[in-house]
Formats: C-alpha cells, structure tokens, sequence
C-alpha cells in the first residue's frame, strides 16, 4: 500500500526546503507553529515561504492526489488558503508573525 | 457642483498614475489596492525586512520602479489610499471591499479599473505537482521574498518572462537546469522589425538571453513539452524536440506562457467585451480615452489588455487625463497626444511580441488523464465525457456539467485551456465558445460575509 | 405581424413555448406518446429558474394543493436513471425543516398532522433528538420536523438531461431560439421565432417560466406574474458533515451539502430584470443569509465562499403555480409561475401536460392552479387561507 504523500513527504530529503533563500537571508528570526509543531521562519516571511522553507509541501490536494506547494504566488490560484489563528488566510499573501498558529489541513471541525 | 467621486481598483503603475495625474488636477480619489504596498506585481515592493537596493530585485527597471514607489508613497498622504482592501464585487455605482476581515462600500461616480495581469497558463501532465510554479510567481518568490523556487529549476513555456526570469534567477545564484521555450527562433527572427519599434526593450530582451549563455544555461527553443515526472514531486521534466524525446532532472518548474488580463470586476459592472484574436482572450472594448462601453467606468494597464509596465503607466496617466477633461480640467491635448503616439509604438512592440512568442495551440491535445481543473482535480478525459454527454458547445454550459470553473480559483487557471478544449472537441473557433460569466465575489471570501450593516 | 422574415416552417402536434425543467420533461412524454414535438428555449435549456434554483427536491412545506403532485413527482425522481439515464445527483437525504422559536415549532406540528392526510410523513423532533441526530446544528434551534423521503439534486444537471432524453427519442428542441409571437391560426396556434423559425400546431404549452405571463397575455387571460430573483450561494468544497436539506420556518434561510462537499445556500432576494434577461445577487441579502447560516450550522464559520447567483424566476401572488388548461383558447395548456419551488415537481409536470395534450385531463388533482383563478370573482385570500403555513410554502 502506497505510504500517504504527507508520510513520503516527512521522511524524504527532509532538510531541504522547497524554496531557496538566496537574496536577504539574513532576516531577523522567529518561531511560529505549524500544524502543532514548532518551526522557525525569518521577519518579512509570508506564511507560504515559511512553510516551505521548513518542508516541502504546503498541504494536502484537495482533489486528493497528492500534495500541493502554492502555485501562483500573487494570489490568483486560490491553492494556499490556510488556517490562522482560527480564520483563513492565502499562505502566499500574508506575512508569518511570531506565535502564529497556523494550520494547513484538517483545520475544518465540525465541533 | 461638486466633482464626481472617483474610484480607482488596483495600485500597480496603471492605477497609481491614474491616481497621481487625477491629483495633479486637484482631484481626489479612493484608490484600493489588493496588496499592503503598491506597485502592482511588476514593482512588487517586498515586506519591511528586506533591506537589498532597488537594482537587485528589479534590474533595468530599478529607476522605474522607485519612481511609482515614490509616487504612491507621496500620494498616500494626499488622497484616501486603502492598501490591504480587496473589491470583491461591483454593482449599482459601488464597490464592495473587504479589509482585515472588516467590509466596506466605496460609492463612486467613477470608476478606473486597473486590475492588471496574472500569468497566461497552460496545463501539462504532471503540472500541478508540487514543485511547479507558474513563471511569474517564480518571479515573485525571488523579487518579493528573495527566494528561488527550489535547488534546480528548469523554466519551461514561452514569452519574455521566461528569459527574464531565468536571468534574474541566474544572476542571484540559483541553479537553472535549462529554459525551454515551446516557441521556435524564427518565430522571434520574424518579429525582430516590430520589435524593433522598442530599441531598448528589445536590446534588453537580447541581453538576457545572450546572459544565459554566458552562465552556461542551456536554452532550447521550439520544444514541445510532454510532461512534468515525479512520484510526489517534480522530478523530470520530459520534452521533445524535432523527433528526440529529450528530459532534464529538476527540482522545480517555473511554468509560464505570457500574461492575462484580470477582468473580473470589469465584467460584472457590465463592460461589453470583445475577443482579441492575437492573445485569444475576451478583453473589455475601451476607446481611446480608455473609457469602457459602461460611462463611467475606464479602463487602464494590462488589466484591459497586455501591454507591458510602461504601456500602464501611460494608460494609467490618459485615463486620469481624461478623467480630469471629464471634471471639466484644463484639457491638456499636446500631453494626451504624446501619450497617444507613444502607446501606439508600445502596440506595434506588443503586436511583435505576439508573433514572437504565440500561445501554443493545445487545442483537444492533452493526455485524457491531464488535470485540467486544478482546484478540483477534474481530468481532461473527464472534460470531454460531459461535453460528449450533453452536446455542450457553449463555456457556461460546459463548467455547469463539468465543473470545470466552479473551483476556487474561479477559472483563472483553467479557463483558457477550458476554451480551447470545447473549441477543439465542438470544432468552433475559439470565439464562438463564448466566456465564463463573472459572478461575486471574484475571489473567496472568508465567512462571515463582510460589510452587515 | 412581427417582421421576421420566415426562413424555416415546421408542423407539429405540440409546440412548447420554454425550455425549463417543464418544458423538457413535457417534451420527453409527448414525443414517447408519439407526437411530433417542437420546443423552443431562448437561451440554453435550464438556464432560468431551473437552473439557479437552490436544489431542493421536497414536498414537505408546500402548499397543500401541490402536495399530490409533489408525492407523484417524487416517484419520478426515484427512476430518474431510468427515465433520462443519470440520477442527476439525486440524494434522498430527507428534508429537515427547523424550529428556531416556539411558534415555529407549532406551525411545523400543525402542518405535519395536516399534510398527513395528503400521504405525507413528517417525523417531528424536540430539541434534544434534533440536536443528537445532527450535531452540526447551531445552538438557536429549538426542534424540527424531518421529511425522510425528501432531498436535494444538481439543478445544473436536470434539464440538461431531459433535454437530451428528448431529443433522443425524437423531440425537436431549440436553444436560443426566442419566441417573439403566438397565435391562433384557425383551429392550430402558429409560433413565429426571432431566428425566422415559424412553427404551426395543434397544441401549444406555455413553459415560459418568468415570461409565460406574456403568452397568457397573448391569449387575453393576463396574470399578475412577477420576477423572483433568488439569491444563493455556494462554499467550497468542505468534508462531508451536512446530512440533511435543511429548510426553516419562514424560508429565510436553506442549505444544503453536494457530494463533492460544497455547501450550497440562500435566502431573501437578489436582483432580476425579466424585460433585460439580467439578474444578480445582492451583497446584503447575501450577507444576511450568511448569518443565518452560520446561526444554523456554526462549523461554516471558518469555510470560504466561492460564487454567489441569482437568476431569473416566475412567482405567482399566492405562490403556487398556473397549471391547465387555457380559460380562453382550446388546446392551449400554461405550467408556469412556479414561485420559487418547481424544482421538485418539474419531473412530474411534463407528465401532466403530457396527460392534458395526449387524454384531456390529468389524473393529478389541478383544481387549485387553474388560470381562472385570477380572473373574475376569483377570491386569492380563499386559496391562501387553505394553507395557513404560507411562508413556509418557499422553502
């Protein structure tokens, strides 16, 4: 049975990121929490690149064949909505803040 | 009598021109733009952290962009400029805007629409792994977040973005496995006198890609791409070119074919469109004022119409003139008819553009088991069922049985290739299939519904 | 004479004027009666009322002259793949109808002991059971009563279907084809159609929806017919938790879940203009639909909305439908006006006109819907007062 993508995803090349810092690196750190777990992101970050810069994948597909890491980056391909801080945000165009709580799947509840 | 309330949608350098000849002639207006800072996509100012020069994230156009950046931020001060505010809907003179979770209506007797451009997409096989980006959100993770989009990038599709970006990318040490543009030389050659309409651009154009060389980047032109490979990722991207079956490993794909313009809003405030066959999408018409067939409503930059930063600008400062001669301003002929004739060298250079680097007819192309609707995963195989299924000859139609267009995404990254498909299948032009008809909110919109009185 | 040259003649036994759920599923029975059939539609089939409509296949809450023909309608949803080859996303999920006061609540009591006698079980439900068999449901709910035969279907997909089903087996269907005249030609109608279409017939049915006001009018028998704008909404896709079609008291709010996991939803009106053939929804009717839907199911809170609509519909003034025969003219059949609420009875409809054209009557009870009653002595209040649960006849 084929392991579940996030699975593959967390034990395969886990200490590269997706997205490469190349210019301004150097940024002020902070830590924010993702999916329940702690992760390190820099000032200026939005929540996309802080995600991807900690693993390789943004979130589950929602067509459910696979994974998705953003698309677009401007804020047209509706593929980054995520979860912060209880209300929903598109990854790509809003900055990570230290102590954000965010969460990028299974966020929906029923309750 | 007091002067008509303006509105202004969009802070790139259309919108931002607008803004500053309309206050030049001492009128106000609400400008809203989508993004904390202005400068559109194109002069995409990064977050407060960043501390790199101007010339490291814009190149030639440094000089350019600093100028909009100074003018907007000089403008703030002077009229009601609302960043972070996305218009979501249009109707009955009013725009519905929504931000930080709070709603508002901006009232407006008139409106300037300056929506801009999102990347011209194709689907692919393997296209929406994760890995693939779309060319100008490449862009973007480099310009605005000073990232590269992974370790070995291959850019793959056509147009000057891709030579562009692949440039920016290698002069900011990110490793680039090759460009590949499905567009062959001598279609540029053929091009070359129209071009030539813009020296400077074009001279630009050539340097680029006479940089790629330099850093040993391989560029191959007149590919035609089969697919993107990867188990869970983007692993392989498999061409062909002439009769050989070509592939290079990569790590990321920076997918792009051109621009298309946003026209949402400029839809569902009732502008007639027309469909431009020379980038095969429905635009909204717009005469040489830039006013629309709605009175009132103007039209500026590439979100009327590609045609590039400079072109914005220029439409973005007519528009604004026309404006004020409308308010009854000093009319200013010998400025409108400079602006006039350079536009329309900027359109020869465009027209040479097109020709240099033509969308690729996918036509009923793609592989039956082709994601065509990424925000649903809806098949190309699928696609063609339904069509089949119910004699579906018509684009509304089509996305009512299929789905297709009924994601999140709306249709910006299907649409096209939606079209093409129902032309193929139904064997009409591309014309006669129609568009998708724009319905609120024009992106999704978190509940509760903003603006309750 | 409306000066369009006729470049194509047709004669038929039945002309159909409309192209909605009606007249397609009208069109399907009187070809399989063997009748030669024309309809003509113009824009696509389905693309008004019963196109935009929210989905709701129930009986629970209408008036209750409909209810006979709800009950035999919902038969015919049942064999759908059989009669038109796909269910058309038919899922009989029951209807939930919610109390959110106590007035409410006895208004559901009241007319689930009165529509009893029409066939119709409705299981009524106290707050706790409510509230246990749907844990999603929004503290403000008191109770409800629960329609377990009813559901909901895809409105994109249904007349599409019978539009296809007709044509198959032989029925002249014409899009985009707008009819601009009918008449009577001697003893026949003739039908003349902006694309130079001219139709000659012995039977003429009025399926024009919002606009079969104009064709009784043609025929001197004018109603007060007015536009309906609806006002939906759809989330994007959530994972499935939504287990009924749920209505309340009052009608001002309804949802439902699709299987793709979209939530569809809507309430108060939009905006439509029948004379422009231009609708569009309202930000403020649908920001308080929202509300309302958030207060009836509160984990939508953190789900986005996609796309909003509205269309264009035919409402009567005592919301139920015109059905029958012409009070005017022979062989003359109207079937519109269906308020807001045909969805449900469209697969039925067509087999009552089919009844109508093919026997002289149907063996569905009309009575109620008759076109007389808006001429003459015809007392509205009389009718209305048969149904006291009149608000609740929407949704």
């Amino acid at each position: 049975m084929k392991p579940s993508p996030l699975a593959q995803h967390s034990t395969d090349e886990a200490a590269q990121p997706r997205m490469v810092r190349l210019i301004d690196a150097e940024r002020a750190r902070l830590t924010f929490s993702l999916d329940g777990a702690p992760a390190t992101a820099r000032e200026g970050d939005t929540i996309l690149t802080a995600v991807l810069t900690a693993r390789r994948y943004l979130a589950e597909s929602a067509g459910g064949e696979g994974t998705r890491a953003g698309f677009c980056l401007m804020g047209a391909c509706q593929e980054c909505w995520v979860a912060v801080d209880g209300t929903r945000a598109r990854a790509c165009s809003a900055l990570v803040t230290a102590g954000m709580s965010v969460a990028t799947g299974g966020h929906f509840t029923v309750g | 009598m007091a002067d008509p309330a303006i509105a202004i949608v969009g802070a790139g350098p259309a919108g931002i021109r607008a803004a500053e000849a309309l206050s030049r002639h001492g009128l106000s207006a609400i400008l809203v733009d989508e993004a904390p800072k202005g400068g559109g996509q194109i002069y995409r100012q990064p977050p407060d952290s960043f501390q790199g020069p101007a010339s490291s994230r814009y190149g030639f156009e440094a000089r350019k962009a600093s100028a909009l950046h100074l003018t907007i931020k000089r403008l703030a001060t002077a009229i009601d400029y609302r960043p972070s505010t996305l218009a979501w809907n249009v109707c009955d003179g009013r725009l519905d805007t929504l931000c930080a979770g709070r709603g508002e209506s901006v009232v407006f007797d008139i409106l300037v629409i300056a929506t801009g451009a999102m990347d011209r997409m194709l689907p692919l096989p393997g296209w929406t792994l994760p890995g693939v980006y779309a060319l100008g959100g490449a862009q973007i993770a480099l310009k605005y977040q000073g990232c590269a989009i992974g370790q070995n990038t291959v850019f793959l599709g056509t147009g000057p973005l891709l030579y562009l970006v692949a440039y920016q990318y290698a002069k900011a040490g990110a490793k680039i496995e090759a460009v590949l543009d499905v567009n062959p030389a001598h279609a540029k050659r053929r091009a070359l006198f129209a071009l030539a309409s813009s020296p400077r651009t074009l001279a630009k154009g050539i340097y680029y890609r006479a940089s790629l060389g330099t850093h040993g980047i391989a560029v191959e032109e007149g590919v035609t791409p089969m697919g993107i490979a990867g188990t869970d990722e983007v692993r392989e991207v498999h061409y062909r070119r002439g009769s050989v079956d070509k592939s290079v490993r990569c790590d990321a794909v920076g997918l792009g074919f051109g621009l298309k313009s946003e026209t949402q809003l400029a839809d569902l405030v009732g502008c007639r469109f027309r469909f431009d066959g020379e980038s095969r999408q429905w635009l909204p018409e717009r005469n040489s004022d830039g006013e629309s067939t709605v009175s009132g409503v103007y039209l500026a930059g590439d979100g009327a119409g590609i045609g590039g930063a400079d072109a914005a600008e220029l439409w973005g400062e007519r528009v604004g003139l026309s404006i004020a001669a409308r308010c009854g301003r000093r009319h200013d002929a010998s400025r409108i008819a400079k602006i006039d004739r350079r536009l329309a060298r900027l359109a020869r250079f465009r027209a040479g553009l097109e020709r240099a680097f033509p969308l690729p007819l996918l036509g009923s192309t793609l592989p039956d088991d082709t994601i065509l609707c990424r925000c649903e995963s809806i098949r190309v195989g699928q696609v063609k069922d339904a069509i089949r299924a119910f004699d579906v000859v018509e684009m509304n139609r089509m996305k009512a049985i299929s789905r297709v267009g009924m994601g999140r995404c709306q249709g910006r990254m299907c649409g096209h290739a939606a079209a093409e498909l129902l032309a193929a299948e139904t064997r009409q032009d591309l014309a006669a299939v129609g568009r998708l008809r724009g319905q609120p909110p024009i992106k999704p919109l978190p509940m509760p519904w903003p603006g309750t009185p | 004479m409306t000066g369009h040259a006729v470049t194509e003649r047709l004669r038929v036994d039945v002309a159909i004027v409309g192209g909605g759920i009606a007249g397609c599923s009208a069109a399907l029975h009187l070809r399989r009666r063997g009748l030669s059939v024309c309809l003509m539609e113009k824009g696509a089939l389905g693309s008004q009322a019963s196109g935009v409509n929210f989905g709701g296949v129930r009986q629970q809450g209408r008036h209750f002259a409909e209810l006979p023909l709800a009950r035999r309608s919902r038969e015919v949803w049942g064999r759908l793949p059989e009669l038109i080859g796909t269910d058309c996303e038919f899922i009989p999920s029951g209807h939930l109808k919610l109390a959110r006061n106590e007035e409410d609540l006895a208004a559901l009591e009241r007319y689930a002991a009165d529509a009893a006698e029409f066939g119709l079980e409705l299981e009524m439900m106290g707050r706790k059971r409510v509230h246990d068999e749907h844990r999603w449901l929004g503290e403000n709910v008191i109770g409800g009563s629960l329609a377990a035969d009813d559901g909901h279907a895809n409105p994109r997909l249904l007349t599409p279907a019978f539009g296809r089903a007709a044509r198959a087996v032989g029925a002249d269907l014409r899009e985009f084809t707008p009819v601009v005249e009918t008449e009577r030609d001697g003893a026949r109608f003739r039908v003349r159609c902006a694309t130079g279409l001219e139709v000659s017939a012995t039977s003429l049915v009025n399926t024009a929806g919002a606009w079969g006001g104009e064709i009784a009018a043609a025929f001197d028998e004018p109603v007060p017919i007015e536009t309906i704008a609806p006002n939906m909404l759809v989330t994007e896709p959530l994972p499935s938790f939504i287990t009924r079609a749920v209505g309340v008291c009052g009608g001002d709010v309804y949802l439902r879940q699709v299987a793709r996991g979209n939530v569809v939803f809507g309430g108060g009106d939009g905006w439509a203009d029948s004379s422009l053939e231009r609708s569009r929804p309202s930000s403020e009717t649908s920001a308080r639909a929202i509300e309302r839907a958030l207060g009836l199911v509160p984990a939508l809170q953190s789900a986005l909305v996609i796309r909003s609509w509205s269309g264009i519909e035919g409402g009567m003034p005592d919301d139920i439908p015109v059905i029958g025969f012409s009070s005017t003219t022979p062989n003359l059949i109207h079937a519109f006006g269906f308020s807001g609420h045909g969805f449900q009875l469209g697969p039925v409809i067509g087999i009552i006109i089919d009844e109508l054209v093919g026997t002289g009557a149907s063996t569905s009870p009309l009575g109620a819907f008759d076109i007389g009653r808006f001429h003459g002595a015809a007392d509205l209040r009389h009718v209305s007062a048969a149904n006291p649960e009149q608000e609740g006849a929407k949704r």
